[in-house]
């Protein structure tokens, strides 16, 4: 299947059969491969994306996360073609064997939607708001399936309206975005998303703005969706708890490279790089009391001059040399799949955060003294 | 200095309690368009909330985006004026008071805001920002320049870094700006309104850890209004959960998480995702429907009768007939801790 155009065909077969049918073929779906992605500014260039590679099986759900600035969102953007004109991309992303990189705007168009779909952080900015969902999901069905006629169009778009969780669908269809909550929002992106059948969702922080209670309606929603259309997910988000959830693979990003990878418990049980390490020692629990966090201390470096070296050699505590003369590699730790970019990954075996990090809080001198002044001034 | 209240029975809170909150009410009118704006309605934000913060204590104050949090914890500090209700500050009603009343208060009763990017003014330098609040209230005098480099150190900032401004710092330490400021005149109560959720989980953990340090070695009384549960379990000793304007449930923070005995908590617990694959993938859930009714106008009785899924699944018409009817009391209800439920139920769900 080279052509994705060939793809708006199987729209119209029914979920469960397709599920099998997709669990039958082998292979990757979506592979990425050293992607990079620099912006020229008037201050340098922001290398934000430095090489970035993965493989989505059919069917897979894999999580990436990461905190602000490390390069998760761009390398989502660039896989779509999104990115602005400015942004210099180079690597390789090939959907079923097809490159995408380099491709025309107008034949990226029939891949985005039926091939690759994408839902975004912010349901009010990827909704049109001057149009009813019903005609926007319509829009996208009949951008694939020109042959489908209006009226079956908006047919498929109150099932699909319904598939998603939204109550009494046939009435909401003819309903303006800014009618409907953040979560009703956000059900008709991920309708839209799965409207002509995709084989790859990829998910951009699709509950960051959303309630908790909202949240686990989505991610259920986003479940369902996939299960209709066997879909392979990737799940970018800052969420921890999201990624345990919802995915199989998980890959953790920082300053534009992915430092770890491996299976959800490969990354929340075994985690080889001091920088996962330190990212679950941060996270308070809602399972289990712990007496005091390990925060990591420091701020992730600038994109804009890195220096040579493993990027996270400044706020280690466990940084030597070579750490801030050669930048780690990928390599596999334990099984192949499980592949961690620390020069001394082989030193977590078996090791706490709270053995790395330091439980790091007040400036206890600064706080005595505080504290004394405070009776004296009593 | 007249005498506090008696405290709310059955609240938890151990000592005595610093500020006292009663029955307190804040509607927002809403008004027609056009060029006649006419009041056409409330948005009832707050209502009927009462609680106790006690001395040298964290007490949480949970709950979704239009539960009326944010707007407890300015009502509270007169930054809004109450519609209706009490808050008295050691026996002090403040509810009454003008701002120029106010302000000899304000040194003991201090606010940490949720965003680091609006809360700091961009133009003065942050030794000026630590040093506003002494200067206002009078206090700036010899030795007040070593006291602002001593209250960076504090917050863990390089006191050599005063003479910067605000935007260069990252979001982690102009929090930390943030909380210098209101520790400069020695408060007694600081509420924090989401202090950690604009930043990575990393960066947030070093200011929970900073925070905790400070309340628990100053002896102060925190606020701590937030959305995020595991951040609450964390931090606060108690925890009181709002939903749209009104209390639910509070209970120390230990009971409420082990068996949260409102509808409400407990999906609220049962939606927080846990970083652990396994028991994330078996645990059980309490789910529930929908959004959050506009609160111009909230359902009568129960207010989260309209999502419940005890009301939804479990009561008989009869039953329901009281969530529909009374407003359930924030009472005991044989469970240890105050429920605002007419069925309430601990349930174990972690």
């Amino acid at each position: 299947m080279t052509d994705p155009g060939n793809g708006n065909g199987k729209g119209k077969g029914k979920g469960i059969d397709r599920v099998v049918a997709k669990g039958e073929e082998s292979g990757a779906v979506l592979e990425v491969d050293d992607l990079r992605v620099e912006f020229p500014t008037e201050d340098g260039t922001v290398r934000a994306v430095r090489g970035v590679g993965y493989r989505l099986e059919r069917g897979e759900a894999l999580g990436i996360v990461g905190e602000s600035g490390s390069g998760k969102s761009v390398t989502a953007l660039a896989v779509m073609g999104l990115l602005p004109g400015s942004a210099r991309v180079r690597g390789s992303v090939r959907f079923e064997g097809t490159e995408l990189l380099g491709m025309s705007d107008a034949r990226l168009s029939d891949v985005r939607g039926s091939g690759i779909a994408m839902v975004f952080q912010d349901p009010m900015t990827s909704l049109n708001p001057v149009y009813t969902i019903g005609y926007q999901i319509a829009e996208t069905l009949l951008r694939h399936n020109p042959g489908l006629g209006r009226r079956p169009a908006r047919a498929r778009a109150v099932e699909l309206l319904g598939t998603v969780g939204i109550p009494s669908p046939e009435r909401r269809v003819d309903s303006y975005p800014h009618e409907l909550s953040g979560g009703m929002r956000q059900r008709v992106v991920i309708a839209i998303a799965i409207a002509n059948d995709p084989d790859v969702i990829i998910a951009d922080e699709p509950t960051t703005a959303l309630d908790v209670t909202v949240q686990a309606q989505i991610l259920e929603a986003l479940e369902t969706a996939r299960a209709e259309t066997g879909a392979a997910l990737v799940l970018i988000t800052h969420d921890l708890g999201v990624v345990a959830g919802h995915t199989d693979r998980v890959a953790v990003m920082y300053a534009g490279r992915i430092v770890e990878t491996g299976s959800v418990e490969d990354i929340f049980y075994t985690p080889r790089m001091p920088y996962t390490l330190g990212l679950l020692g941060s996270l308070p629990r809602l399972d289990h009391e712990e007496d005091r966090l390990t925060p990591i201390t420091g701020s992730p470096p600038s994109l804009l001059n890195l220096p040579p070296g493993c990027p996270f050699a400044p706020r280690c505590p466990m940084r030597r040399e070579p750490c801030d003369s050669t930048e780690p590699a990928l390599r596999p730790v334990g099984s192949d799949a499980h592949r961690s970019a620390c020069h001394f990954a082989d030193e977590l075996v078996d090791t706490a955060a709270g053995e790395v990090f330091d439980a790091v809080g007040a400036d206890t001198e600064a706080l005595a003294r505080f504290a004394d002044l405070e009776d004296d001034a009593r | 200095m007249t005498d506090p209240l008696p405290p709310l029975p059955g609240h938890g809170g151990t000592g005595d309690p610093v500020l006292q909150v009663r029955d307190l009410v804040k509607h927002f009118p809403v008004m027609s368009k056009g060029v006649v704006r006419r009041r056409i309605g409330d948005v009832h934000a707050v209502c009927g909330v009462s609680f106790d913060l006690y001395e040298n204590e964290t007490l949480g104050l949970v709950g979704e985006s239009g539960s009326g949090k944010t707007t407890v914890s300015r009502t509270l500090l007169n930054l809004e004026t109450a519609t209706s209700g009490s808050v008295h500050y050691r026996g002090r009603l403040l509810t009454d008071l003008s701002r120029r009343q106010m302000r000899p208060l304000r040194r003991e009763l201090q606010i940490v805001f949720q965003d680091p990017y609006a809360s700091l003014d961009p133009r003065i330098s942050v030794h000026e920002i630590v040093a506003e609040p002494l200067r206002i209230h009078g206090r700036y005098g010899p030795g007040a320049a070593d006291e602002v480099r001593e209250l960076l150190r504090l917050v863990g900032l390089n006191p050599e870094h005063g003479n910067r401004f605000a935007h260069e710092f990252s979001g982690g330490q102009r929090q930390r700006i943030g909380i210098a400021r209101a520790l400069a005149l020695r408060p007694k109560v600081i509420v924090l309104d989401e202090p950690v959720s604009a930043l990575d989980v990393s960066i947030q953990a070093g200011v929970l850890n900073l925070l905790m340090d400070l309340q628990s070695e100053l002896g102060l009384s925190f606020l701590f209004v937030a959305h995020d549960l595991s951040v609450m379990r964390h931090v606060a000793g108690r925890v009181a959960v709002m939903y749209l304007g009104r209390l639910v449930e509070i209970a120390p923070a230990r009971q409420l998480f082990a068996r949260p005995a409102h509808p409400y908590t407990q999906a609220l617990v049962s939606a927080i995702p846990l970083p652990d694959p396994r028991k994330e993938r078996a645990r059980k859930r309490i789910t529930v429907q929908g959004d959050v009714p506009s609160p111009v106008r909230p359902p009568s009785g129960c207010r989260f009768r309209t999502r419940c899924p005890k009301f939804a699944n479990q009561l008989t018409d009869s039953e329901r007939t009281a969530c529909v009817e009374q407003v359930p009391d924030l009472v005991d209800r044989g469970g240890g801790n105050p429920v605002a439920c007419h069925y309430a139920e601990s349930v174990q769900l972690l």
